[in-house]
Formats: structure tokens, sequence, C-alpha cells
């Protein structure tokens, strides 16, 4: 659910209330590292057994294209793309199906854990967390219990 | 009220009846004394307006109303039809359409009120309201006539056809008094004494007794019988003081019935004359009117929807094919079944295609009022010849190649027909033709613009392109015709010396090609000097599915469209030449550019030393390039799938297919490895 409220909701019962400043996301791992990615973009999970297709002169971090039920859909290595030293495919690596704008792509990733629900106020921004300058694609750090998680901007990975 | 979801279908239907209205316009002013024409425009002119009021599109209402008020007139005679009142209805037209557009891209009507447009519509309304007064009032009369003429014994018809045949005349008299009149019955008397000189009385209304008794208001009429013309009697009665009017109206000679004749209008005279009128003609009209409604029952259906069907269509295809390949060439049943299967998809595929197609004819509607207006314009007299308007292509072409064809005819009518007096100094007809025909030739479809004007000045093109560095001197020099011809299509290209309204800002030409192309076509002039000009346009049935031969490229399997391929040929290593350090060969004493395609496409390939290597030669705007490739897979229909936004910007791709195994093959872009 995307925090969409502006006031307006405060008024509402708290049910409510609570329910606009969480939001849910989907949590798979790279490495030792749990990222996130709110699951209002996300379309479908696939398993990783899709023929690929090279696109010739796309970015390195574009694996190919699949055929997914009749549509092209590009797949992103997002390892590459968050410049993360790549591995090779597990049989725990999914492909995550993201839609923005019209725009479908495939983020592949190791293993995918579960979905859990975050609260906003546990959500902090912050820039600098990866080695390279990769903060851009983060929308915040959040942390649950003791696990820290990465939240992805979705939208920004997109854009390029 | 929800009015978004309404305003696509308004925008849609009012489309579709403008366009019916252009139509209708141009038959018109070709053939002012159609009725259908009126009729249609009328017809057309009230659902605008029925439409457009109920979207609170006042303006439009209101000019559609003025316009439906004028025709009205028109059909019912009362306004006569020329050629400024066309003039006005195109305007009023053209003002609606700018409605319309402003409708389909801000949702609203925008601020203009076309005043100029609404008074001339207005004064001719005027006008004719005058008229119509006095047609009416002419119209009463005759009522009146034939109530009196009905109301008249055997005896006093009688004595009217004696009067017939010993050559009298009989009249039907209306006198009407002064207001100011004090002493009506005296007054009454005096004019019956009057007309007593001079005719025999047959009958009067109210009774010689009512009149009399003064039972009667301002004015009585009378039947006569004379010998004298009208005109006599009239001068004779408005001799009588505080008389204000006199209506005479002469009976027929065949019968006692009246038949409307030139009515008098006395006093106002006002040359009514002229006014002719048929109580009948509204009842015609709107016989006509019903049988030339039309009566094809068709589904106004979103093109989106077409869109999933024919990727629905071309699944099936796909999946057939997987089908065959895994077929037991052993089981009969099975075999037999794949080939139904495949009968009922093409069938399917076949029926899908035709839902999309769209008859030219929608294009080329609006260029009979283009040409109209352009030969206005310039003083050229041009006749438009149009032929396979029904000829249909793909929606998804045909909402794109409007624009190219505009620009065609513009060139045509603009540098191709000379002014009349060259043309009858060169011994041509003084009126230019332009040709616009559009027709099928297997899996394409044909569109050309060709005109008799005096063709490509073959010498201009090639100043043209050296003063415009687009060519050296020494180029220009070793070209051949065909290859001058050719240099118009080059960016910056524009011989018309002058730059016009309606061409020559030397955008022109090369726009036009990079349109069809991108369309899947190809374009190509063919001149000849004084006799005209030819422009032909190559379309595809449809932009969905090609033609392609499959190739490999290294391991990877890639479409080139047939509609480039120009040949293909097997060259050897020692074959391949260097031209400014780029690798060519010569096919036909031409030297065509050799581009090793994994190169370009960067595809991973062992380093493998063939002698022999396959080339498929591509045409691109009249150029040869020869591509390499590993191998050649065969000829195939292919389904063409958007690679996605994602990888919108991909300059060696096109678009993708799915093949027959489920994975999907890259569809080469010739233009780009041609650049």
């Amino acid at each position: 659910m995307k925090d969409t409220n502006k006031g307006e909701l405060d008024k509402n019962l708290g049910e409510n209330l609570d329910k606009a400043k969480t939001q849910k996301v989907l949590s798979f791992m790279f490495g030792n590292q749990e990222y996130g990615i709110n699951i209002s973009y996300i379309t479908t999970i696939i398993e990783n057994e899709y023929p690929i297709t090279r696109v010739p002169g796309a970015p390195d971090y574009i694996n190919g294209v699949i055929n997914l039920r009749g549509d092209i859909v590009p797949i992103m290595e997002l390892r590459r793309k968050l410049k993360l030293p790549s591995i090779d495919d597990t049989q725990e690596t999914k492909i995550i199906v993201v839609n923005f704008k019209d725009i479908t792509i495939g983020i592949k990733v190791e293993q995918v854990n579960q979905v859990i629900e975050i609260h906003r106020n546990s959500i902090e921004i912050v820039s600098g967390i990866s080695y390279e300058d990769c903060s851009e694609y983060f929308s915040g750090l959040c942390k649950v219990n003791d696990r820290v998680i990465i939240l992805i901007d979705i939208e920004k990975v997109i854009k390029k | 009220m929800d009015s978004d979801k309404y305003l696509k279908i308004f925008i849609e239907e009012a489309a579709e009846n403008m366009q019916g209205m252009n139509q209708a316009l141009l038959e018109l002013e070709k053939n002012p004394e159609e009725e259908t024409n009126i009729n249609n425009i009328f017809r057309i002119a009230h659902t605008l307006k029925g439409m457009s009021a109920t979207m609170n599109f006042t303006k439009m209402a209101k000019l559609t109303h003025l316009m439906e008020d004028v025709l009205q007139e028109v059909r019912n005679k009362q306004i006569k039809l020329h050629s400024e009142l066309i003039d006005i209805l195109f305007d009023g037209f053209d003002a609606l359409e700018n409605y319309l557009k402003s409708i389909v891209d801000y949702g609203n009507e925008g601020n203009e009120e076309y005043n100029s447009i609404i008074n001339s519509l207005k004064t001719i309304k005027k006008d004719e309201i005058q008229k119509k007064e006095q047609a009416e009032q002419t119209l009463n009369i005759q009522q009146q006539c034939e109530v009196h003429i009905n109301e008249l014994n055997e005896y006093e018809k009688n004595v009217i056809n004696k009067a017939f045949e010993i050559g009298m005349k009989s009249y039907y008299i209306i006198i009407n008094l002064d207001k100011g009149c004090v002493l009506k019955s005296a007054r009454a008397y005096v004019i019956f004494q009057v007309l007593e000189k001079y005719c025999d009385i047959i009958k009067s209304e109210p009774s010689v007794e009512d009149i009399e008794d003064e039972k009667f208001d301002l004015s009585f009429s009378v039947v006569v019988v004379a010998k004298y013309p009208k005109e006599t009697i009239e001068k004779k009665l408005f001799s009588v003081s505080e008389v204000e009017s006199i209506i005479i109206k002469e009976f027929n000679k065949e019968s006692t019935s009246c038949k409307p004749e030139p009515v008098n209008l006395g006093q106002t005279k006002s040359g009514t004359d002229k006014l002719h009128i048929e109580n009948s003609g509204n009842e015609e009209n709107k016989e006509v009117f019903i049988t030339k409604a039309r009566s094809v029952k068709t589904v106004r259906v979103d093109i989106e929807k077409l869109d999933i069907l024919l990727n629905l269509v071309g699944e099936l295809i796909i999946q057939k094919t997987r089908l065959e390949d895994v077929s037991d060439e052993k089981n009969q049943t099975y075999q037999e079944s794949i080939q139904y299967l495949e009968r009922i998809i093409s069938n399917l595929h076949e029926a899908v295609m035709k839902v999309r197609m769209v008859p030219v004819e929608m294009v080329f509607n609006r260029f009979p009022r283009m040409i109209r207006d352009l030969s206005k314009e310039l003083g050229k007299e041009i006749v438009l010849t149009m032929s396979g308007e029904n000829t249909e292509l793909d929606r998804t072409i045909i909402d794109e190649i409007g624009e190219p064809i505009v620009h065609l005819l513009r060139n045509s009518i603009d540098h191709g027909i000379e002014m009349p007096q060259e043309r009858i100094a060169k011994g041509k007809s003084e009126q230019g033709h332009v040709f616009l025909k559009a027709y099928q030739e297997g899996n394409n479809v044909t569109i050309e613009v060709a005109d008799d004007g005096h063709g490509i000045n073959v010498e201009r093109v090639k100043e043209k392109a050296v003063e415009k560095g687009i060519s050296t001197i020494n180029e220009v020099l070793s070209m051949t015709k065909n290859d001058i011809i050719d240099l118009l299509f080059k960016p910056g290209m524009s011989t018309a010396s002058t730059v016009s309204d309606i061409s020559g800002r030397g955008v022109g030409l090369d726009v036009v090609r990079t349109k069809i192309e991108s369309l899947g076509g190809v374009i190509e002039i063919e001149s000849e000097p004084d006799i005209g000009s030819r422009f032909i346009i190559r379309l595809p049935l449809t932009l969905a599915m090609i033609q392609a031969l499959l190739v490999y490229i290294g391991e990877e399997r890639y479409a080139i469209p047939l509609s480039n391929i120009n040949q293909i040929l097997k060259i050897k290593t020692e074959d391949i030449k260097f031209v400014q350090k780029r690798e060519v060969i010569l096919m036909n004493d031409t030297i065509v550019p050799l581009i090793r395609l994994e190169k370009v496409l960067g595809t991973p390939m062992e380093v493998e030393d063939k002698n022999r290597i396959t080339t498929i030669i591509v045409n691109k705007s009249g150029k040869f390039y020869a591509l390499t490739v590993d191998r050649l897979i065969g000829q195939q229909e292919i389904v063409i799938k958007n690679p996605g936004k994602y990888l919108s910007d991909l300059k060696t791709i096109s678009g993708g297919t799915i093949l027959g195994d489920g994975k999907i093959a890259f569809i080469l872009d010739i233009n780009y490895f041609a650049s």
C-alpha cells in the first residue's frame, strides 16, 4: 500500500491511520543483505526458467528478454545495476516482474524471502549505503526486529 | 454528468459526421440542384447540433443551429443556393472542425466565436425571413383564395368558365381598407361602384348585405369577371381613397381551381413575383430523407480490443507452429487434426485482419476539399481524379498515411501543375489534373499521386543539391536521372524558388519518405518533363504481421523483413574489396557496402575463417547494403511484438517476434544499418 495519506486520513479511525502509515514490501536477498520492493509495483514472481534472448546494444545489466505469456519482457540483473559482484544462478533464483507506468521488466534476485509490513516510522532515509554511488536507487533503510532491509526505489531503477 | 465517458463517443461520432458533411458540401458545390446533398448536410447539422448541445458545447450548437436554419430554408426553396452561400457553409464547416479539434485537444471548444460566420449566416437568414414573411403572406392569400374557390357554387363556377370562353378574365380581389377609415361601408360602396363599372361581381365575402351593415373588419374580397387586365382594375381601385392595399389574383383558365400563380402584392410590391411556393415540397423532402438514411449495421469497437484479439491470434499461430514441431509423423489422426487447426487459424487470422481494415476512403475524403481550396488560392484550375477509394488498409496505417499524401498532393499542385496561361502555351488543357489512385497488389497496397504538370526539373535539382551542399558537383555529374530525382528525398531540398504557404519550406519529401518507411513502405518517383510526375507509395497491408527471412547470426536468430530484401548473395572472401578502409562488394558493377552483422550486433562468435559468406542484399531508400549472416533458416510470416517501452531506444532492432519454440527473435531495423 502506497503512502498516500495527506493529513486527511488522520481524522479517521486509528485503524485506517495505521494502514496508511505502513507499507508492504517483498524482501529478497543479495548475498547477506536483505532488500525490499514495495509490493504495489509487483505483478508476479516467476521461476528463472524462461529461455532468454540477448538484446543487442542493451546495457550490460539487461540480461535479455523472455517471452512471458506472449509479451516480451526485459530481464534486469539488479545486482549488476547496483554494482554488486555477480554470482551464478541457483535453484532459488527468481524473477520479480514489476510494472510502473506501462513499463514492465523482470528483476532477477537470488532468493525471495517474504512479504513484510513495515511502519513508516521505522524507515530511515539514508544516503551512501552502497560502496559505489547507487544510493539513488534506494528509498531508505528499514529496521524490522534485528534485520536491516534496504528499500529499493523501483521507479528510479526503471528510469535508469 | 459523467461527460468524460461520453466525450470519446461524441468526438468519434462528430468526426464521422463532419466527414459526411464535408463530402456532401463538395457534392453540393458540384451539383447544387441535387436535393439529397442539402438534405444530408441538413441532417448532419441537425445531428451535430443535438450532440453538441447535449455535451454542453454551446458555441458549436449555436453555429450548427444557424447552419441548420439556413439549410432548412434552402430545403424549403426559400433561399436560393448560390456559391456565396456554399462558401459560407464551408466556412462554417471549418469553424466546426476547429471546435472539434479543440475539443479533442483540450476538452473544450476554445474561445473563438466565429462571429463573422455567424453574422453571414444571420444575414442570409434575415433576408430569408423577410422573404419568408412575404412568402407567408402570399401563402395565406393563396390559401384564402383556394378556400373561396372551393366555396364557389356551381353557378358561379359556370359563370367564370363562360367568361373564359368569351375571352374574359376572372379575378379574386382582396381589398384592404385604411386603418383610419371611418365609414367602412360607405367606402366599400364606393369600391363596389368602381368595380361594377369595369367588371361583373359574382360573389363577395362577406356578403354585400353584411358589408352594407358594416359587418366586416378592414378587408373584404370579391370574385369578378372582367375584360380588362388586372392592372387597370388595380389602378382604378387605388384611385379610391382610404384603400390601403389591393391584392388581385387571376383565375386559371383550365378550371375554377386556383393554381398558384404570381401574386401581386399591391402597394407592398416587392419583387415577390419570383417566389414559387410548393406546399408539397416539404413532404417530398421528408420522404427522400428516410430512404437515404443508412441501413448498415455496425458495431463501434475500440481499436485496442482489436489489438488484443490480433495478439491472441498471433499466440495461436505460435502455438500451432510448436505443435507442428512436436508432431509424430506416424500418427495420422494427429496430423489431420493439426492441418485442420491450421486452416481454422488462418481463417481466423484473416477474419481478424479484415476487421481491422478500413477503406482508404477515410483518408481520401478530405482531399477534394483541400484541392478545391488550394486551386482557389493559387489561381490554378485543378481536377482531382480519385480511384480505388475502397482499397483497404490496416487501421494503424490509415491513421498515419494522411499526412504524407497531403504533402504529395500539395507538392503536385504547387510545384507540378503550371499556371493556366503556361499550360495553354504548352498546348495542354487549361485545367491541371491530379490523380490519386489506390490499389492492392498482392500483400501490398499501392497509392499513387500523379499530376500532368511540368515534371521534375532535373537540372534545378542538381543545382539545388550543390547549392545546399547535399552533393558535390562531381557527384552530381556522375549521377543517373533516377539518382538525381532521389536527391529530392534528402533533408533540406526544395526546388520551389519561392516559399509559399502550401509547400516549399524544405521539409517536404524527406519527411514523407521517413513516414512511409516507418510504416514499412517504400516510395518512388517517376517523372517526365512536361508530362508530369508520379509518386508511388507501396505499403504493407498490415503492420501487425510481416513476411520475414529468419537467419542465424552466431547462435542467435534474427528476422529481416522481406520487403527490405533485394536478393541473397553468396560471396567468397576474396570478393571483398576495400574502399576508404571499408569493406565493400561489387554487385552488377555497383559498389555495395558490406556490413558485418555480428560486429554491429555484438554477437558472441567463435572466430572462424570461412571462405564463403552468405550476404543478404537489402534495399534502403534506393541504396543497397550487404549484410553478412551465418545461416538462413527460411521465410516465415511473423507476428510483430513490441519489445516494450523499456527497450524502445534500441536502434538496431525495430521489434521482436516469438518463434515456434517460444523464444524471442528480434527484427533488424534496416534503417539503422543504412545510416
